[in-house]
């Protein structure tokens, strides 16, 4: 069996090797538990795994019985015929006939666990990787802003794809070397006690070279990964600057540094493939002298009349006995050499594993909010009521004990013994009171920070790069939490509001428009899925897009794919103005949505986005000034302070730095 | 494509010769090694002669210390050859990618290049390595294995001619129907991972809109769509065990019915028929004849699926840069700064990004007839909507695309006739999408011209507006730029790729669009400087705002690939009506332009 890993690598090869090698060094790290952990995933499929390890077991047996039936064979049968005159073959007919059975079993058992394993093993894959995008939509935003989009990724990629290759060849195949060593010790110990301590003591030899050679592997293995990892950044960094690269002629220069890492490279691949490669060799001939030790102890035991010690029994040592006895000590060794060329594989598997376990246990958003957003209807007597149809008219359902804010500034908590709850109408006031935020502790980015947005008025925020504009977006959304403070949409704090209620009623359209594969209808209804045809299409009217979409070869119906590359930047930003049109939410935030676009093309966008306005509360962070000037309110931010405030007229009079910004003598960015 | 690739061996050819014989020699003593074991136990142990069996068990060491040598050889030849001829590749296609131009970096998008010199090339790699080992080893036990078997007793050989097509029928007709299936996997894995990299690019839309169960359920539906198929596939694929086993078994049974009986009948008699010891090496051979045939048709799916890469990686190595310097009197210096097009058409030859959503329409030039001379020293400014081929224009300047039609000419000579490097040290550009490389300022900004003293780092960096941002970081120049420059902003970023244009000298500097993050005030600072300073280049600039190209001698509108106006200024806002429509768009605030300074 000793060539059976070679071959199966190669079904699971294809991407896999690559995507393996694309793997970075850093992390090799394996947690305490992954196995466990793992395990426990497997769990799922215990009726599946019991048979499975019955299987083994039978399909292990049979192998092992298969070298017992050729001493058998040699005794029982063949010697004693040599000596009869008229040899009687019958009795051996009914032997291969009785191991013939046994085959027959051991055969029905790898067709049935190979093709159990291959639903277990992918059923768990799957399981995890559904469990782990689904905790990853969980994540608060800080975790994605923490981390690089490459190293998500790769969870998905590499890290899946190490487990993939461990579940469903290494593990299988691990544990069926397990038992049939275990298998073939007990036949050993069944021939001769004294025979299987030599095998024994010659083993912990080979343990000893395998750690060697395998230890060494590994400080190879880690260094050509790392290796790797350089060579494809300095690959991607100079390929995507290739353009560059071009305009100043320094392409020269880069192969000079290239082939420098190349030659690291390729010495790291060098010495770790060489490694690997030498392996079975080593072992395969170590079985070899194996072979001949057993041979000699074994003849000279025989020989000298040793008495022999086993369970089976045996008082002597026979021909027969010794020559079983050789095949069993190969089938013994071999295993070993398995297990040890499946030890990076499965190293580097729970490395991934462990990658894996420490997504799923990042800490979830945290959502306490128990106000919700609910469709209401105005009764005849005026009071409103709570329905389930979308009526249009919003309400926040506040339970008992909740404190609102009245519109007179009065704060009160909900007291309503018979129903249990108050409904406040969705309006679409947004109040910020002294609000400081800091995305770590040691640094704040957002002191007392006050804003007061009526329904219906447009807010501007004006200042330069990390001033805080987005910042304050993204706390009334509840991106991030505020360290101090309070927050309150229609009177109430946000903490307390259900999350996905407080996000449903802010629409959001950002400066790097994200569309997703599908057609531009799909698209636009991604702002509420329930959305008819005619809701898109009147969306995409309102926000201006509704003409160049008709002029798309297939018009609502054209694919898009690769975030939308085929269209123009303007094009994908008018697509996502109809997407958040769509929502109807009474509150949106425009963050810096036409900055990228040429001041042409801006136009066209401004008046979807003036639509889209209309009558709704809206935040807006804008790079030109003339896009903000008929902002009722706006706000002029500077290293996380607002330092003025007040509308176009006021402050172009109080002559301060808005004023500055305006006239273009100070510096935006 | 085999023939192509195999030149990259190159100074490998050595190992990679070796590697096979090494790999032959030793699959070799594999045969022999099981010959001897029949001969230890016939003449050793069965005869119970103790000299015997020592002098048998020393030849088997004596013979595997051969087979380790051996093996051990073919194992380092494999690596260094396999490693080395990655190397030559990526080189190579690393090499090509260099000379590149333009046009040929727009035919294979980034990705795709490095898709090509990173995983193309492993698999290569890998299915490298199997050829020279497996590939040689597998046939070559095979016929051995065979021929030994016949040796030992050819009647009991005819066992392995039975079974043994048997065992190929079976693999290649599951080998058969497992590749596409595996195929639809790897394409659905491609479209699992675009779903994820989805998600994480827009997962602040994604929580806005509250859509995470619905991306969760287009995730599993994906996943879902992998489990299926790898589940159909590795079914298939497994099925090759059993019958192994059903194979292996069947062989043992008969060797076992067919060899008992032989053995009686020669008196277990090596000389005269069958001996216990040859039924025994005969075993051994069971499992290595039908491994070996297994391992042919593996080596099978392994050589198509990397076939695939081998054919993308090719496509690199042959694309052929579309512009090249003149091979024969090539003109090295570049007299002055004027550039006169000629009658210039231009049309892009292959999909190029924009132009690749409209499917439907005609490749149409994107620049049609223009003729324009721009005097050495003067400031030119462009202006133009998106897709008005501004950049397009700039860019037969340095001749980073040639013209259709028509000529370009810088210094009264036309740039075909400029070698390349001469040219574009001359032409500075920045670029509309540029980049910093990871590395400090300085290293950044010696791009411009690597002999550069501080000094002149620093002067150009004051022509740039930059000496002040970069003197406000802690370590100055010495600041370690992220990849991308990722941990400046955006008109940061902006005013060093202008700083690494100055520091060339050139006679010409074009920006393109390259002020558009940063505020007007330091626009007008930096054009200030460039028409105090370097009064003698020439000064090319593409500008969204009027107020960045108002002072220019000679202000260019170019629409849809024409050029509709030329002109000052003043001039145009009398006769230019686009003129005058983004002029006024951009003015209506109120204010005049004459605060911009």
């Amino acid at each position: 069996m000793a060539d059976r890993q070679e071959i199966r690598r190669g079904p699971g090869g294809p991407g896999g090797h690559g995507r393996r090698a694309m793997m970075a060094a850093p992390g090799m790290k394996i947690e305490k538990g992954t196995i466990k952990r793992l395990l426990s995933y497997l769990g799922e499929y215990k009726l599946r795994l019991s048979i499975v390890v019955l299987c083994i077991l039978i399909s292990a047996g049979a192998g092992v019985a298969s070298s017992l039936f050729i001493q058998n064979l040699i005794d029982d049968y063949i010697l004693p015929m040599l000596l009869e005159a008229s040899p009687v073959f019958t009795p051996l007919l009914q032997a291969i006939g009785k191991i013939g059975c046994v085959f027959l079993a051991g055969i029905l058992a790898t067709f049935f666990f190979t093709r159990t394993m291959a639903i277990v093993s992918q059923g768990t894959l799957k399981l995890i990787r559904d469990e782990m995008f689904e905790h990853m939509q969980t994540l608060p935003i800080r975790y994605f802003d923490s981390r690089s989009h490459g190293d998500l990724m790769s969870h998905y990629t590499n890290d899946a794809d190490t487990l993939r290759q461990m579940l469903s060849q290494s593990l299988p195949q691990l544990f069926s070397s397990v038992v049939s060593m275990v298998a073939v010790l007990f036949s050993m110990i069944h021939l001769s006690v004294w025979l299987t301590l030599v095998v024994l003591a010659f083993t912990v030899m080979m343990l000893v070279v395998v750690k060697k050679v395998a230890g060494r592997s590994g400080g190879y293995f880690m260094k050509q990964q790392k290796s790797i990892a350089d060579v494809n950044g300095y690959i991607e960094e100079m390929v995507g600057g290739q353009k560059v690269v071009k305009v100043f002629c320094y392409e020269e220069k880069n192969k000079e540094a290239f082939d420098k890492k190349n030659e690291e490279l390729c010495e790291a691949a060098t010495a770790a493939n060489t490694y690997a490669n030498v392996l079975m060799p080593i072992m395969g001939n170590l079985g070899y002298v194996l072979y001949v030790t057993v041979a000699v102890v074994g003849g000279a035991m025989a020989i000298a009349g040793v008495s022999n010690v086993s369970l089976g029994g045996e008082p002597l040592l026979t021909l027969g006995t010794i020559a079983s006895f050789l095949t069993l000590s190969r089938n013994f060794v071999n295993p070993i050499a398995q297990i040890s060329q499946q030890l990076n594989a499965v190293i580097m598997a729970m490395a991934g594993a462990s990658r894996i376990f420490k997504l799923l246990d990042e800490v979830s958003e945290e959502d306490a909010g128990t106000v919700t957003l609910v469709n209401t209807r105005t009764n005849e007597d005026g009071t409103l009521e709570e329905c389930q149809e979308r009526t249009g008219a919003w309400a926040w359902k506040v339970p008992n004990g909740i404190k609102v804010m009245q519109q007179n500034g009065e704060i009160t908590e909900v007291q309503n013994p018979d129903s249990g709850f108050a409904l406040v109408p969705l309006r679409g006031k947004i109040n910020l009171n002294e609000v400081d935020f800091g995305y770590n502790e040691e640094q704040l980015v957002l002191h007392d920070i006050s804003v007061y947005a009526e329904p219906g008025q447009k807010v501007a925020l004006v200042g330069a790069t990390g001033a805080g504009k987005t910042t304050i977006t993204n706390l009334i959304n509840r991106f991030y939490d505020i360290d101090d403070g309070k927050i309150r949409y229609d009177g109430i704090n946000i903490n307390k509001i259900h999350k996905e209620d407080l996000r449903r009623s802010l629409g959001v359209v950002l400066q790097d428009v994200n569309l997703f594969t599908g057609t531009v209808m799909d698209n636009i209804r991604y702002g509420r899925l329930d959305a008819t045809d005619e809701e898109c299409i009147a969306a995409a009217k309102l926000a201006n897009a509704d003409g160049f979409i008709r002029m798309l070869p297939e018009g609502y119906d054209t694919v898009l794919e690769g975030d939308g590359s085929g269209l123009s930047q303007g094009q994908r930003q008018l697509i996502s103005i109809a997407r958040a049109a769509v929502a109807d939410p009474p509150v949106m935030i425009l963050d810096e949505a036409t900055s990228s676009i040429d001041t042409r093309t801006e136009a066209i966008v401004q008046r979807g986005m003036d639509n889209l306005m209309k009558g709704r509360t809206v935040f807006v962070i804008a790079h030109r000034l003339s896009t903000i000037q008929n902002s009722d309110v706006i706000m002029v931010m500077d290293q996380g302070r607002i330092i003025e405030r007040g509308n176009h007229q006021h402050l172009i009079e109080e002559k301060g730095r808005y004023y500055q910004l305006y006239t273009g003598a100070f510096e935006l960015e | 494509m085999i023939k192509k690739l195999a030149a990259y061996i190159g100074e490998y050819k050595k190992a990679t010769i070796l590697t096979p014989i090494m790999v032959t020699l030793e699959s070799l003593m594999e045969i022999v090694i099981p010959l001897l074991m029949a001969v230890l136990i016939d003449k050793g142990i069965d005869k119970g002669d103790m000299n015997a069996t020592v002098w048998y068990g020393v030849i088997l060491l004596l013979t595997a210390f051969l087979a380790l040598f051996f093996g051990v050889a073919s194992g380092r030849y494999a690596a260094v050859s396999s490693a080395g001829f990655a190397k030559n590749l990526r080189r190579g296609m690393f090499y090509n990618v260099q000379n590149y131009s333009f046009a040929n970096i727009d035919h294979f998008s980034t990705a795709s290049i490095v898709t090509r010199l990173t995983t193309d090339v492993s698999n290569v790699q890998n299915a490298f390595q199997m050829m020279t080992r497996i590939a040689f080893r597998a046939p070559t036990m095979l016929i051995f294995a065979l021929a030994a078997s016949f040796a030992i007793d050819a009647e009991m050989s005819l066992i392995f001619v039975c079974i043994l097509p048997l065992l190929g029928l079976g693999m290649f007709l599951i080998i058969r129907k497992v590749y596409p299936i595996f195929e639809q996997v790897f394409n659905d894995y491609d479209r699992l991972n675009n779903v994820v990299q989805e998600n994480l690019y827009a997962i602040r839309v994604v929580k806005s809109y509250n859509r995470q169960d619905h991306e969760s359920e287009k995730f599993k539906k994906m996943s879902g769509a992998i489990y299926q198929g790898f589940v159909k596939a590795e079914k298939l694929m497994m099925l090759s065990s059993p019958l192994m086993q059903l194979c292996m078994y069947a062989c043992i049974l008969l060797i076992s019915w067919l060899g008992a009986r032989a053995i009686v009948a020669s008196g277990n008699n090596a000389d005269l028929g069958l001996s216990t010891g040859e039924l025994l090496s005969l075993i051994t051979y069971v499992m290595q004849i039908l491994m070996s045939l297994m391992m042919i048709s593996m080596i099978f799916v392994m050589l198509t699926m990397a076939k695939a890469s081998g054919d993308r990686i090719v496509e690199i190595l042959e694309e052929k840069s579309d512009l090249q310097s003149p091979r024969v009197n090539a003109v090295h210096e570049v007299k002055d700064g004027s550039v006169v097009f000629e009658n210039v058409d231009f049309r892009y030859a292959r999909a190029h990004e924009k132009e690749a959503g409209q499917h439907q329409a005609e490749r149409k030039n994107a620049l049609d007839k223009i003729n324009l001379t721009i005097q050495s020293g003067e400031t030119v400014g462009i202006l133009g909507g998106t897709g008005s081929s501004k950049s397009t224009l700039v860019q037969m300047i340095p001749r980073l695309y040639d013209v259709t039609a028509g000529s370009v000419k810088v210094g009264g000579v036309d740039v075909r006739e400029y070698d390349l490097d001469s040219l574009r040290k001359e032409v500075a550009m920045v670029l509309q999408k540029n980049v910093l490389f990871s590395g400090t300022i300085k290293e950044n900004l010696r791009w411009g011209n690597e002999h550069a003293t501080d000094e002149e780092l620093q002067r150009v960096c004051k022509l740039a507006c930059a000496d002040e941002f970069i003197n406000q970081f802690e370590k100055g120049y010495d600041t370690y730029i992220e990849q991308g420059g990722a941990n400046v902003s955006g008109g940061q970023r902006q005013r060093l790729c202008i700083a690494r244009a100055l520091l060339a000298h050139p006679k010409i500097l074009i920006l393109d669009d390259s002020t558009s993050a940063v505020d007007m005030k330091t626009d007008a600072l930096i054009r200030k400087a460039f028409a105090e300073e370097i009064p003698d280049t020439t000064k090319i600039i593409i500008a969204q705002r009027v107020a960045s190209v108002q002072d220019a001698d000679k202000i260019v509108i170019l629409d849809d690939g024409h050029i509709v106006a030329v002109g000052a200024h003043e001039e145009l806002l009398k006769t230019s009506e686009i003129y005058q429509e983004v002029y006024q768009s951009q003015n209506q605030s109120g204010l005049e332009e004459g605060g911009a300074i």
